[in-house]
């Protein structure tokens, strides 16, 4: 069943991903091809949410009185641990649509836990202007790789088309086949005469 | 010429390149007339590999013609003659290759530093394959330079197509390595972990050398059905588990002979350690997924012997040494020694005990080849060989 290069591309069975349901877009699928910019973003966020998360968990009570929420050190750890979550999500998953859209509404959470600070104690605002700014701009790649994603095509579930039944390799049959070469053992290769069962 | 040229993970181009020319009097310009894409290309491909540079030309198996030789060649091979090339290059002189050991010849390798520092000591130089294996351009080329080839070269009798033999140069042998170095005996079940190319080699080399019964494990429909045709019993992991069907088909004493024909890049069943692996991979915590290492040693019959010609590039996590220990199981592995096998299986082949070609599904030329890499990566179309005519 020789197949030419031509074969390959079965266009006509690629749907868009979630083109069905809302919560086809948001969740797993094995058949999801993002293009290879997409899997590098995706990965990359991964990487940045394991990074980011740890910042969190190790320096939380020196982040929340950056930020003029002295009392938030508790939230800030809570928030890295989903962080790391997040991230090994990303980075182990081998479709992962769900955890980046788990980073997106994470981003949203996170924006609006800082977002008071604005009308807060006057020395921290441009702390939280700052802040804010890094939030939205994270946001707004999460959002769109979490988009590319879902729209990424899903590659068909390929039916047995071609027949192997008949490709055993042995032109006069497996049965006649079955030890012609029994006298093959290299001494190199094979278990030593001493070590080998009584029988 | 024309070259398949590694640019980055699933990055491979098919691109202009400098010719080869002879760099050594113990070289030999070939000009390639059939190349094959190997499953080891694919870690490659997926760059689980380190060591690759863009720009390097992919391939290690390959065959063709002979178009050049150096002064140091000394006849041994002849301008117009037609060879089969092992991935493993050889210089036939060194204590391992006197020894038959031709996979970690001493002096093959041009960059042994970076290969001791590695492994502990150097390997084999290989076509196509990292700088860690020498660094030297592949098969998957019109042309390609061939060191030390007054050894590294197979001489195929002229009835033979060139679909017969070129496999000699890898999955062949490599299969054949597998079956043999597990002693199989004529009462041992020997359980084959993937079908792939080099898993279809290992099932007809375990029938040809005896074994009462051979089982298939994969979840490639397609793969299974041609393990099948070659005579072995199957099992879809993705159904079924691996486990309790092997313990079934040995009246629960489990397989005598395992062979992991699967290597570094497995995929588990068991979606925790499928996570568990990926993760620890993707943290740089491990390089390669143990999973089939895992389950052949779990399922193996105590005093058995594990075969381990799938490819593994670094370190492993979670492997179950008591149960290797306390079953005093027999380990086995390695790069192929192609050249200690291929003159019994050219024989084999011309005598018509098997046909290689059997395995192959996809036909193209080198402008093919990245869209045949991706087709052979995902295994779509049914593709389970593919073989490229510069």
């Amino acid at each position: 069943m020789p197949a030419s290069a031509s074969r390959q591309e079965p266009s006509a069975h690629r749907a868009r991903g979630g083109a069905d349901a809302p919560s086809a877009r948001l969740s797993s699928d094995r058949r999801r091809r993002p293009d290879p910019s997409t899997r590098q973003v995706a990965r990359g966020l991964g990487w940045f949410s394991l990074a980011l998360g740890v910042t969190e968990v190790t320096c939380g009570d020196a982040i929340a009185r950056w930020l003029g929420m002295p009392r938030a050190g508790a939230l800030v750890r809570a928030y890295g641990v989903r962080e790391i979550v997040q991230g090994a999500g990303i980075l182990g998953a081998h479709d992962p649509t769900p955890w980046i859209w788990a980073r997106v509404a994470g981003d949203g959470l996170d924006l609006a836990t800082v977002l008071p600070g604005l009308t807060g104690d006057p020395r921290h605002r441009a702390n939280t202007a700052v802040a804010l700014g890094a939030l939205a701009g994270v946001g707004v790649v999460d959002l769109l790789c979490a988009r590319a994603l879902s729209d990424a095509p899903l590659a068909p579930s390929e039916p047995v088309r071609a027949d192997y039944r008949s490709r055993s390799g042995f032109p006069r049959g497996v049965a006649a086949m079955r030890g012609a070469a029994r006298d093959v053992r290299p001494r190199d290769f094979t278990t030593p005469e001493s070590l080998r069962a009584w029988s | 010429m024309k070259a398949l040229v590694w640019h980055g993970a699933q990055d491979i181009r098919c691109e202009s390149v400098p010719d080869p020319r002879i760099e050594d009097d113990r070289d030999a310009i070939i000009k390639v007339t059939a190349c094959a894409i190997c499953g080891s290309d694919l870690h490659l491909y997926d760059h689980f590999m380190p060591g690759m540079e863009k720009g390097d030309v992919m391939g290690h198996e390959f065959m063709g013609e002979v178009v050049e030789t150096g002064k140091g060649v000394n006849g041994t091979l002849r301008k117009g003659e037609r060879v089969v090339i092992p991935f493993t290059i050889i210089c036939g002189e060194c204590d391992q290759c006197k020894r038959g050991f031709f996979s970690v010849c001493e002096r093959s390798n041009r960059n042994k530093h970076l290969a001791a520092k590695a492994f502990g000591h150097t390997t084999a130089g290989l076509f196509g394959y990292t700088h860690l294996t020498g660094g030297y351009q592949g098969g998957q080329a019109e042309y390609v330079r061939v060191p030390f080839a007054d050894k590294t070269h197979i001489k195929v009798p002229d009835g033979l197509t060139d679909e017969q033999v070129l496999f000699l140069g890898d999955i062949f042998p490599t299969g054949w390595q597998a079956a043999v170095q597990a002693d199989i005996q004529p009462t041992d079940t020997v359980a084959i972990w993937g079908a792939g190319p080099v898993g279809q080699m290992a099932i007809r080399s375990a029938i040809l050398l005896g074994a009462r019964q051979v089982v298939c494990i994969d979840r490639v429909p397609e793969r299974l059905e041609m393990a099948r045709a070659g005579g072995a019993v199957t099992i879809d992991n993705s159904t079924e588990s691996t486990v309790e069907r092997l313990n079934q088909l040995t009246s629960g004493k489990g397989p005598e002979k395992c062979i992991d024909a699967v290597g570094m890049e497995a995929h588990a069943p068991r979606a925790l350690e499928q996570v568990y692996d990926r993760v620890k991979q993707a943290m740089m915590l491990e390089s390669d997924r143990a999973t089939v290492l895992r389950e052949m040693i779990y399922v193996c019959r105590p005093a058995g012997i594990l075969s381990i010609p799938g490819v593994y590039g670094g370190l492993v996590d979670k492997i179950p040494m008591g149960a290797l220990m306390n079953k005093g199981l027999t380990l086995r592995t390695g790069q192929t020694h192609v050249n200690r096998w291929t003159d019994d299986l050219v024989a084999r082949i011309a005598d018509g005990q098997i046909d290689p070609s059997f395995v192959i599904t996809h036909r193209g030329g080198l402008a093919d080849g990245p869209d045949l890499y991706k087709t052979f990566r995902d295994k779509k179309d049914n593709c389970i060989k593919v073989v490229l005519r510069p």
